[in-house]
């Protein structure tokens, strides 16, 4: 046979078993059949060594030819192969965009949780770092230290769950009415400048109804240093009440008692659904108050061995489940603690 | 504290709306908590009287014709004397409700003829309205008055209920109230008048006060006034007493209460000729002495209790209340009234030990001014004497007057600076301070000596005096500025921050997070802890619980989760997961309680399928162990799970959790009868970490590892053993082996062929060499040292 004959057949073999391939198996079949080391080409190739010189020249050219016809021939025809692949998958194999993906688990954080991070994260864009302290307290710390001696009318504003241990006919234990006691302290511990948040766990003894619960969430602020005034406490709290409720709020402060500070505030925001006019949310008033605060008292200060000529300090105080409510609209504090899980993954 | 406005009126002109007064105390820190509108009148409105015509048969009567308003007018009958044209009267249309001229009852007003004539409404007295006694003449109202508007907004009176803080026992009082009111809107204040003549002959020698324990009782003035008619007092003190939340009873009485509620100083009548030897004794009680008090409440007394006492018997308990036996009577002639000082921390102590609290006692309790009790009682003495029909004795019986001192306060202009940051002019504080009766002397160059007034005992030091300015500018006068300074020192706060590490590692787990209470009650305590645990470390107890519920400071927080789980199963099966992060409290020894950072978990239900329907595997031991460890790979440590036993939870699907070789918490399927107790009704997988503990094996800082160059090689194993071998033992030997990168388990079999008793464990293996590219001849070598180890230390052999 002769060597183009052979080449010609094998081009028309090649070609039809191309067409013949329709997807991606049948096509490399086909390149290892034909293209392959021990494919129908290399063995053809192969054939040469019993031509001569001048013939194995011109075969060999026209095999080569060939290879590259079939190679190109091949590339052509993957190419519509994997085409029509795709246009099958678009055409016939859509996948219904509306269905959902297998679920995967969500968890979430409990709302107070939350919000009490975003109240840190405030604060510690101020400079405040967190202090914790223990949520059973001596009444020294959580009253005495505090400027509010055993029978002290000032001690009807925290009403208190003791715990059952007496000393001295006394009952010195109890569940701490706010985290100021960690005031005292950090003091007792450091040196001014003093910049620190109390988050945690308080306890009341108060019945419980649509804005009053008997554990509550509060965080604490401090902070003492020389040259500290009430206007750097109005500062400070005016951003952070900015932060939390917005930009545009606008920040008020009253006079209000606390025995540990002096002069002692109350810090306000407009009423955010009313903007001021008054409504529900604000008891018609416009305000709404979110923590108190005040100039550290000199005593204070004194008792914790600073010098109160020198050094000046503020603190101020806000109940976290309040923020929350007034950030989410949620209408009862109870909500937060009897842990519905239709309520807390709402949030 | 209610304060009726127009009794406010008296001693201080209102020369601003109620709502914009009530703003600017607020403000002040005169919390005003409740404005309160009193006068319910309906159907009547201002009137103005255009036409007065006679009465065709009646001489004293006439027929005014009223404008109401809206072109409307109004013919009446009218027989008030002092009726004109142009005055503006209160006009009541038929159906107003009025109270009767003559009797005082509530009456609907109807249509009527009198004398022949029809009267379309009526014009109305003060005693008609409730304002007042006076019918001799109707009420004529301001020329201001608006014609047609509602009577109610000329005339009604408003009441400030305040919510005053208990540093200011002055503001417990009307006179007190009305100096803010001066300060605040640059007014005057009129003072109560307190002249009265001593008509009769001197109290000494008639009757004797003797104050035995004068450290609780600073001050006692005794006052007589004889003579008396007991009756009803004055209908404006009663109607002011009303206004103010107080039951008018008689005009002795009525009068103690009045100058209560004016001056703020609680005082005392006693029935003088009820007094054994006209002699009052202010003594400690003996321990276990009794008395009946006005309210018909019988008490024992301790001896830290002060009394009142005449030379036989107890008549009172000072500053809280006074005894039945010595209680002003109808028959009652002649009074020796009290006006005293007493101790407040120990008025409170004995109000809250006999749980009796009064007017009195919250007064007292806040400390008053020893400067009070004279003016208290002379002005008591006066409107006894103007309305009572009573005659002074000349002279009061003063015990330990003058003890007390004025207070002075210096206060620098540089700590007005450094308190509040700013200046403020000499002017504007001396002008705020004398409003509030504060005297202000500059001393040049740079001080103010403060003269503080008697009744303000809550100012002591600058710094009071810096808030009272502060105050009445208005804080929100004052400029803001943000902190300057040092940044103080970071304190590393590990404990923190891995308790918000692991809450996040428990979310990203798909866990929910619950927030529970930390006390509880012994129930539930007792159905996940063993008896014995609760007998020998019992709970801190609160010994005030606002219910037995929440009587004890938990030490596990199991109850609380199931609790949880249990309120929230909806019927269905759907996987829940929740968590909590608190602290348990173990007692210690006369110390405050270990308060132990715990982070607690539960998984119950069955896993969701593609479509999110629970339908898969009910969550077990390893839905619990899976989520677990989340927590420890994010935290990059490596548990230990060794089976253990665990009150609450089932044995043999429980394991203790190591760390480091230390136990951290525990893991396990919660007992089917704990399960039940709690209403549950499915199986449940809970996990609890004492973070405390977990603390120092956790390390925020990671080291790097180079990566190996050369390839792995990958191979499985299997092995059969004896049921009860755990596959981690197996893997712990495994990965002794130097060679071995990693390996871990693939499938656990029992069942044909495997022999009963016996299981069939897999292992993915992965060799690697730290310097080379491993043969397979290493592999082979390494692979034999292997399986000779597990046959030698677990009696495995090879599965074929």
């Amino acid at each position: 046979m002769a060597p183009d004959t052979d080449i010609q057949q094998l081009e028309a073999s090649a070609l039809e078993g191309l067409d013949a391939a329709s997807d991606i198996a049948a096509l490399e079949e086909w390149r290892v059949a034909y293209l392959g080391r021990k494919g129908r080409l290399t063995g053809l190739l192969r054939g040469l060594a019993s031509l001569s010189i001048e013939e194995r020249r011109t075969v060999g050219r026209a095999a080569n030819e060939l290879k590259d016809r079939l190679e190109e021939a091949h590339e052509a025809r993957r190419h519509a192969v994997e085409e029509a692949r795709v246009e099958q998958v678009i055409v016939g194999e859509r996948r219904d965009v509306t269905l959902p993906g297998p679920p995967l688990p969500r968890g979430r954080l409990h709302p107070i949780t939350q919000t009490m991070r975003d109240i840190v994260a405030s604060l510690s864009g101020m400079g405040f770092q967190v202090a914790e302290g223990p949520e059973i307290e001596w009444d020294r710390y959580n009253f005495e230290a505090l400027r509010i001696p055993q029978d002290h009318p000032a001690r009807d504003m925290w009403d208190t769950l003791w715990i059952d241990y007496e000393k001295d006919g006394r009952r010195p234990m109890l569940m701490r009415t706010h985290t100021s006691p960690n005031q005292i302290r950090v003091m007792e511990q450091r040196e001014p400048p003093i910049r620190i948040i109390v988050p945690g766990k308080c306890y009341r003894f108060e019945a419980t109804d649509a804005t009053h619960e008997w554990m509550l969430t509060q965080v604490e602020g401090l902070a003492v240093d020389e040259g500290i005034s009430l206007t750097d406490l109005k500062g400070t709290l005016a951003e952070f009440a900015r932060q939390m409720f917005g930009r545009d709020r606008k920040v008020g402060f009253r006079c209000d008692y606390f025995p540990f500070v002096e002069p002692g505030m109350e810090c306000r925001i407009d009423c955010f659904h009313c903007r001021g006019d008054g409504c529900r949310t604000c008891h018609q008033s416009g305000w709404i108050e979110i923590l108190g605060a005040g100039m550290v008292h000199p005593e204070i200060l004194a008792n914790a061995g600073y010098d109160p000529e020198r050094y000046t300090g503020f603190a101020f105080g806000m109940g976290v489940e309040r923020i929350a409510m007034l950030r989410y609209g949620v209408d009862d504090i109870r909500h937060f603690y009897s842990n519905d899980l239709r309520f807390l993954r709402q949030f | 504290m209610r304060v009726p406005l127009r009794w406010l009126s008296e001693y201080v002109d209102l020369v601003l709306e109620p709502e914009e007064l009530a703003r600017r105390l607020t403000t002040a820190g005169v919390e005003v908590g409740e404005i309160i509108t009193a006068g319910d009148w309906q159907n009547i409105v201002v009137g103005e009287v255009v036409k007065l015509d006679k009465h065709p048969n009646a001489d004293r009567l006439t027929l005014p014709t009223v404008d109401i308003g809206g072109g409307e007018r109004r013919q009446v009958v009218c027989g008030a004397p002092n009726i004109a044209v142009g005055q503006k009267i209160a006009y009541a249309a038929v159906g107003a409700r009025l109270l009767d001229g003559h009797s005082g009852d509530a009456m609907v007003l109807r249509k009527a003829k009198i004398r022949g004539v029809e009267s379309q409404g009526m014009v109305c007295s003060e005693k008609e309205l409730g304002l007042g006694e006076a019918h001799e003449g109707i009420l004529v109202l301001s020329p201001e008055a608006p014609v047609g508007a509602p009577l109610s907004e000329v005339l009604g009176d408003t009441v400030f209920d305040f919510d005053l803080t208990p540093n200011r026992p002055d503001l417990f009082s009307i006179i007190g109230i009305a100096r803010e009111v001066a300060a605040l809107t640059g007014q005057k204040v009129r003072d109560p008048s307190i002249q009265y003549e001593e008509k009769g002959p001197a109290v000494k020698g008639r009757a004797k006060v003797t104050v035995a324990d004068p450290d609780l009782c600073p001050r006692y003035v005794g006052a007589l006034i004889e003579g008396l008619k007991i009756g009803p007092s004055p209908d404006w003190m009663q109607e002011r007493l009303t206004a103010a939340g107080l039951r008018p009873i008689n005009n002795i009485v009525d009068i103690t209460n009045y100058v209560m509620l004016e001056m703020g100083q609680p005082l005392h009548a006693f029935d003088y000729d009820r007094l054994a030897e006209h002699h009052i004794i202010v003594r400690r009680a003996e321990a276990g002495e009794k008395m009946e008090l006005i309210d018909g409440s019988k008490h024992t007394f301790t001896n830290e209790m002060l009394l009142i006492t005449d030379a036989d018997r107890s008549v009172a308990v000072a500053g809280v209340m006074g005894g039945f036996d010595s209680e002003v009577t109808e028959d009652t002639t002649a009074v020796l009234l009290e006006a005293a000082n007493f101790n407040g921390p120990n008025i409170r102590r004995t109000s809250n030990a006999l749980k009796v609290r009064t007017d009195a006692s919250t007064r007292f309790e806040k400390g008053l001014s020893q400067h009070l009790p004279p003016v208290a009682a002379a002005r008591a003495i006066k409107l006894m004497v103007d309305h009572a029909g009573g005659k002074a004795a000349t002279g009061v019986l003063d015990k330990n007057p003058g003890k007390a001192k004025e207070g002075r306060v210096t206060v620098t202009m540089e700590r007005i600076v450094r308190v509040l940051g700013i200046e403020l002019s000499t002017k504007r504080i001396r002008e705020i301070l004398t409003a509030l009766g504060f005297g202000a002397r500059w001393m040049p160059p740079d001080r103010f000596v403060v003269r503080v007034p008697y009744w303000r005992t809550d100012v002591s030091i600058a710094d009071d005096v810096i808030e009272e300015i502060a105050r009445i500018e208005g804080y929100d006068q004052l400029p803001t500025s943000q902190l300057r300074g040092q940044i103080p020192e970071l304190v590393p706060q590990p404990r923190r921050d891995l308790r918000e590490r692991v809450r996040d590692a428990l979310v990203d787990a798909g866990m929910q997070e619950i927030i529970t209470y930390s006390l509880t009650d012994l129930e539930s305590l007792r159905k996940v802890l063993p008896k014995e645990e609760l007998a020998a470390a019992p709970p801190l107890r609160v010994s005030n619980p606002l219910s037995r519920q929440w009587e004890y400071a938990r030490t596990t927080l199991r109850h609380a989760l199931l609790d949880t789980l249990a309120s929230n199963l909806r019927g269905d099966q759907s996987l829940i997961s929740l968590f909590e992060m608190a602290r348990v409290y173990l007692p210690r020894e006369d110390d405050l309680p270990n308060e132990v950072e715990m982070a607690f978990g539960v998984v119950s239900g069955r896993e969701p399928d593609r479509w999110g329907r629970p339908t898969g595997e009910p969550a077990n031991f390893y839905a619990a162990k899976s989520r677990l460890d989340h927590v420890f790979a994010a935290l990059r440590i490596t548990a230990d799970y060794r089976e253990a036993t665990a009150s609450a939870y089932l044995p043999g699907r429980t394991a203790e959790v190591f760390v480091g070789g230390v136990r951290v918490g525990l893991i396990g399927e919660v007992h089917p009868r704990v399960v039940e107790s709690f209403d549950i009704g499915r199986e449940v997988a809970m996990f609890e970490v004492d973070l405390d503990a977990l603390l120092p094996h956790v390390s925020e800082i990671v080291h790097f590892q180079p990566v190996s160059a050369y390839p792995a090689v990958e191979e499985d194993l299997a092995i059969v053993v004896a049921k009860d071998v755990a596959a981690g033992r197996a893997l712990e030997l495994i990965r002794a082996s130097k060679l071995v990168a990693s390996a871990s388990v693939f499938d656990v079999y029992s069942g044909d062929p495997i022999a009963a008793g016996k299981k069939s464990l897999a292992f993915a293996i992965s060799y690697q060499a730290e310097g080379k590219t491993l043969s397979d001849a290493d592999v082979a070598k390494e692979r034999r040292r292997i399986v000779e180890r597990l046959q030698r230390e677990l009696g495995a052999e090879l599965r074929a």
